[in-house]
């Protein structure tokens, strides 16, 4: 059992990582980013390219990759959510849905539907461990994406609480209109807030390329999984991010342990128990969250 | 020059004309008071001069520089502060960070998180307390620090006395008269006319989007401005273009 407690807690260190972006975007900016796993997906193939064809290492070409995920990010946020966020609260959602549509079928387009991954290209790195005692293995890799993921959400959270640029994407996201009035350029601030997110998420993709094996429409299931993470840690919360990965994953892997096909179902009982109590906690109650959702119906 | 020209100011929300083709200066070192009922036009006015509502027609010269199309950021760098109604402090911050936010438009001067705690003390103890966990006069104490920090050369306070207490208000005054005195130009829009008449050298009565009344404070009567206030008495008492 000790095992898979430690294993849990190690992959959840991943999940957080992955989490890390959509909650980061979803906090400062207001956007649930549905593009966010296919994203990371076309920077695990941006790694892919990178060693193969050139025989770049994926730690190296991390930074190619990344600074190109924060140029994307700034982009996507200046030229499309943005404009779509004029449209109302739905609109970026469905702009990130259709967004992810497009990577997923230009990556499928381009490198075919055959499965990848960056485990070659990184040694013996993606099957290394340490032997603990009590014959407990802990992979060297999932360490590396562990410490990441803390290094990671620290540093972030220093950065929105230390510096001044920080500072002013926190009061843009608390209130744009008064932010400018107060000196900050809402519109930079959010565009820099979109390119770091992009930056965790293009780590996020380098990590999932190394840990496991991925494809064109591989995004779909890591958003799923960032969106467990990020609402089981309270969406916005940085280190309730990490909180929720590990939950996550120890869910997962005891499910796993339960049953051979309990890994997936374990998670989403996790998710779905947490979502449940945070709403039936917000105020509403049973009977209102039941009311609430039969006069949505209606 | 006028530090702040307004010519033929047209202001919009939606259909409604909110500010009906106004115009005046200020001088450098002035204190304009602008008085009138809710909805004269006031705030929209102030929000226009600091880029949150944009003119529907004719210009908002700063130091002789037009400012349409200027975004309110860019406004806040060429040394335009609003202290805006309700405050609007951001309420997760605390109040230093509250503070420094207001230098994020780099301009240089002697305002410090220091200086503005010196200037209004009851903040002093409150310098890590969150801004929405504060009383509504260290709220307002902060909201006006906020624009300090950016060293305006103008300063526009928008009812900086709302919802406060007498004694409350009469410690923020006490603060601002420092201010005034120290040659720091401010548009004050303030409901309280004996306030406005004694703390400002002009003054300026708006009614349903037009200037009903300009002149000095020194030269008006406050029967004069209640009678411009209600509609009853349209007057330019000298001393500004209107």
């Amino acid at each position: 059992m000790s095992n898979q407690i430690i294993q849990g807690i190690l992959l959840g260190g991943y999940y957080a990582l992955i989490a890390c972006g959509l909650s980061f975007m979803f906090s400062v900016m207001r956007i649930i980013n549905l593009a966010h796993g296919s994203l990371a997906v076309l920077s695990a193939f941006a790694l892919w390219f990178l060693a193969s064809r050139f025989h770049i290492s994926p730690f190296l070409g991390l930074a190619i990759v990344l600074p190109l995920m924060a140029v994307i990010g700034w982009a996507l946020q200046r030229f499309l959510l943005e404009r779509s966020a004029r449209g109302g609260a739905l609109l970026p959602i469905l702009t990130t849905f259709g967004l992810a549509i497009v990577i997923d079928n230009v990556l499928f387009e381009q490198f075919g539907a055959d499965t990848r991954s960056l485990a070659p290209f990184i040694g013996s790195l993606s099957y290394d461990s340490w032997e603990w005692p009590g014959s407990i293995f802990v992979g060297k890799l999932a360490v590396i994406i562990f410490v990441t993921a803390v290094i990671l959400l620290g540093g972030l959270q220093l950065f929105l609480t230390r510096t001044g640029l920080g500072r002013s994407i926190r009061a843009t996201s608390e209130d744009p209109d008064t932010a400018g009035l107060v000196g900050v350029d809402s519109r930079r601030a959010m565009a820099i807030a979109a390119a770091i997110a992009m930056v965790t998420v293009g780590l996020a993709g380098a990590f999932l390329g190394m840990r496991a094996t991925f494809d064109p429409y591989a995004g779909a299931t890591q958003l799923l999984f960032a969106f467990e993470a990020a609402v089981i840690g309270g969406a916005g919360s940085l280190w309730g991010t990490l909180v929720g990965g590990i939950v996550l994953a120890l869910a997962q892997t005891l499910g796993a342990k339960i049953h051979p096909q309990g890994f997936l179902i374990g998670g989403h009982l996790a998710f779905l128990i947490v979502l449940f109590v945070r709403l039936y906690t917000s105020g509403l109650g049973l009977r209102g969250l039941l009311r609430l959702s039969a006069g949505k119906a209606s | 020059m006028s530090l702040l020209s307004i010519e033929d100011l047209v202001i919009r929300h939606g259909l409604l004309q909110a500010v009906r083709g106004v115009s005046f200066g200020v001088e450098r070192g002035e204190t304009l008071a602008l008085v009138g009922a809710n909805g004269a036009g006031k705030t929209t006015l102030l929000r226009a001069i600091a880029g949150a509502h944009q003119a529907a027609a004719g210009r908002v010269l700063f130091d002789g520089t037009d400012l349409s199309g200027v975004p309110s950021h860019e406004r806040v760098r060429r040394g335009i502060a609003l202290v805006p109604e309700g405050r609007r402090l951001f309420v997760q911050m605390t109040v230093e960070e509250n503070l420094l936010l207001g230098r994020t438009a780099g301009r240089p001067g002697d305002w410090s998180v220091d200086r503005v705690l010196d200037t209004f003390p009851n903040l002093k103890p409150r310098r890590h307390a969150k801004a929405g966990h504060l009383s509504g006069g260290e709220q307002q104490a902060t909201a006006i620090g906020r624009a300090l920090m950016s060293n305006p050369d103008l300063l526009l306070l928008d009812e900086v006395s709302l919802g406060l207490s007498p004694l409350v208000v009469d410690r923020v005054y006490a603060s601002l008269q420092g201010l005034m005195n120290s040659g720091t130009t401010i548009i004050l829009v303030e409901q309280d006319l004996n306030r406005a008449l004694s703390v400002s050298s002009k003054v300026m009565c708006m009614l349903e989007g037009r200037i009903a009344l300009a002149g000095d404070s020194s030269s008006v009567s406050r029967d004069e401005v209640t009678k411009a206030y209600f509609g009853l008495h349209r007057k330019n008492a000298g001393g500004m273009p209107a």
